[in-house]
């Protein structure tokens, strides 16, 4: 019990009760990906406006859990101002660490390293991967 | 407290610390249904109906004794009983075959939002590819569905009722007993999903005149990979395959093939023989305790859960008048993925999310839902544990902050 009250204690509640970066842009310029987990109905939509190669405005939209979405408003924070290449070797790094697989700890995930907690919860490796996955999309659909 | 005389007959809950309340999913399966599957295994091992030897002769018994036994358990004949991978394929054989066949536009198929999408999505393709009309019964206010709200959506066009017996989120037992003469009176074949109806009432298919009935075994103490399709003989008779291969045939010629009688001419390829023996034995154990022992236990322990569940600010129930056991509920304020963990945490296991039937979720006005799901072998120390661990719920997710 005690890892579950620090996976919600720290940055995921805070995030969860005041996302940041919400609601999504009506400007043309920004690539949006939506996705849906229809095993559990989560649904996230990401937008991402870059400037040449930088991350310059990253948002969310969408409902699920407090790791879904608290997760969506994080990553919106961590990108914004990055490179392509930066962003993508976080997110890559993120994914990878969540879901218990290899990563490289040196790269910095910022706030995004209270979701290490998710590894102890299997079941929720889901939820806290989906907006992380549609970022990643955006990348892959910009190119 | 008194002592449930059945946990001892279920391996998968001795020396663990869990209160299994996911029974509606999957249930546990029995020492005597295992022993079954094992027999076939470690003694058998090989295919049925057309092997000349001794071994195969008697897996060719036990898959049509299991099958005879299926027929007696629900008042059916035994060509009347097609064993199928689920509830799920047996109904898609019903839409497919049948309704493709004998459907076209401008007629109506009642469903409702109520159905497993197991029973809604099959009568969904058929009414895209044929042009007929899905038809939803309005439910009432508890989200039932009613007689008086099934006759007001019949017409002369129905030709179709495709409805749950019971509801997998809500455990309300659906009326079918005056449904389907009603439904008689213009015609309509009457095709019911009783996956989760076939553990908890009484069935006979004969009384209730239904036309087709579909159930799973790993839902009934059996083995997965398992299902049951009754259909009256007259419209099995009537109606083509799906699938075609091994096994099924009369006669094979270049020109023109020709298929077995029902129940053989849906059962193509290998079956699951292991699954099928094992349903038998499932069977078997269900009628030596008796669905209406089995049900008395269910709806007084369901009481007891929901009884003191209910009393929990901060729990918020969506069916306190469920018909057989099952407890739909949210911890308020709280996604129930964020509860469920927390559930999990306490090996309290639980079920959370749209249970496959999204158009119910969307009825109720909600995102997603915990559901607490009991059978013969959930004793009082479960409730106890899942309305203590939900009162700990309440208080932790307010505790964070949510």
């Amino acid at each position: 019990m005690a890892e579950l009250d620090n996976l919600y204690r720290e940055v995921i509640l805070e995030h969860y009760k005041n996302p940041r970066n919400k609601g999504l842009s009506q400007d043309p310029g920004y690539v949006t990906v939506h996705i849906k987990n229809p095993s559990c109905g989560d649904d996230i939509t990401i937008q991402t406006l870059f400037d040449g190669d930088v991350v310059k405005d990253c948002r969310h939209e969408g409902h699920g859990c407090s790791i879904c979405c608290s997760s969506a408003s994080v990553l919106t924070e961590t990108m914004v101002g990055k490179t392509l290449k930066e962003s993508k070797t976080i997110a890559e790094n993120y994914l990878a660490m969540v879901s218990n697989k290899p990563f490289d700890p040196t790269v910095d995930l910022e706030e995004a390293t209270v979701y290490a907690g998710v590894r102890q919860f299997p079941a929720r490796v889901k939820c806290a991967s989906i907006a992380w996955q549609a970022f990643l999309k955006t990348i892959t659909d910009r190119n | 407290m008194e002592r449930n005389p059945w946990r001892e007959l279920f391996p998968q809950l001795s020396g663990k610390d869990e209160a299994f309340l996911d029974s509606a999913a999957s249930s546990l399966k029995p020492r005597s249904v295992i022993a079954a599957v094992d027999h076939y295994y470690n003694d058998l091992s090989v295919n049925i109906h057309r092997g000349m030897y001794k071994s195969s002769y008697e897996a060719t018994m036990l898959y049509e004794e299991a099958r005879a036994k299926v027929a007696a358990f629900i008042g059916a004949d035994e060509s009347e009983i097609v064993f199928l991978r689920g509830a799920t394929a047996a109904l898609n054989l019903v839409a497919t075959s049948f309704g493709l066949a004998r459907l076209q536009a401008g007629d109506e198929i009642i469903v409702s939002e109520l159905e497993h999408h197991s029973s809604f999505l099959p009568w969904q393709a058929v009414a895209a590819k044929t042009g007929a009309k899905l038809v939803f019964v309005p439910l009432d206010a508890e989200k039932r569905i009613t007689v008086d709200a099934f006759r007001s959506v019949l017409t002369k066009r129905t030709r179709v009722v495709a409805l749950t017996y019971v509801s997998n989120v809500m455990g309300y037992v659906t009326p079918l007993c005056e449904i389907v003469p009603i439904a008689r009176s213009v015609g309509a074949v009457v095709v019911a999903d009783a996956a989760q109806a076939v553990q908890h009432l009484t069935i006979d298919v004969k009384a209730l005149d239904v036309d087709f009935l579909a159930f799973s075994g790993h839902k009934m103490l059996g083995p997965t990979g398992i299902g049951v399709l009754y259909g009256k003989s007259a419209l099995l008779a009537g109606m083509e395959p799906i699938e075609y291969g091994g096994e099924m045939i009369d006669d094979v010629a270049k020109d023109r093939s020709t298929w077995k009688d029902a129940p053989y001419k849906f059962e193509s390829g290998t079956m699951p023989i292991a699954s099928a023996i094992g349903l038998g034995a499932a069977v078997d154990l269900i009628r030596s305790i008796g669905i209406p022992t089995i049900e008395d236990h269910v709806v007084r322990i369901r009481r007891y859960a929901y009884t003191q569940l209910k009393k929990i600010p901060g729990i918020v129930i969506y069916n306190p008048t469920a018909d057989t056991g099952t407890i739909a509920f949210n911890v308020e304020g709280v996604h129930p993925h964020d509860a469920a963990t927390f559930f999990a945490e306490k090996n309290v296991s639980l079920r959370a999310g749209h249970h496959c039937a999204q158009l119910l979720i969307r009825a109720l006005g909600i995102e997603a839902c915990l559901r607490a799901s009991f059978y013969l072998y959930n004793s009082y120390a479960d409730c106890d544990r899942l309305v203590e661990t939900a009162r700990e719920a309440v208080a932790f997710f307010k505790g964070v902050g949510f």
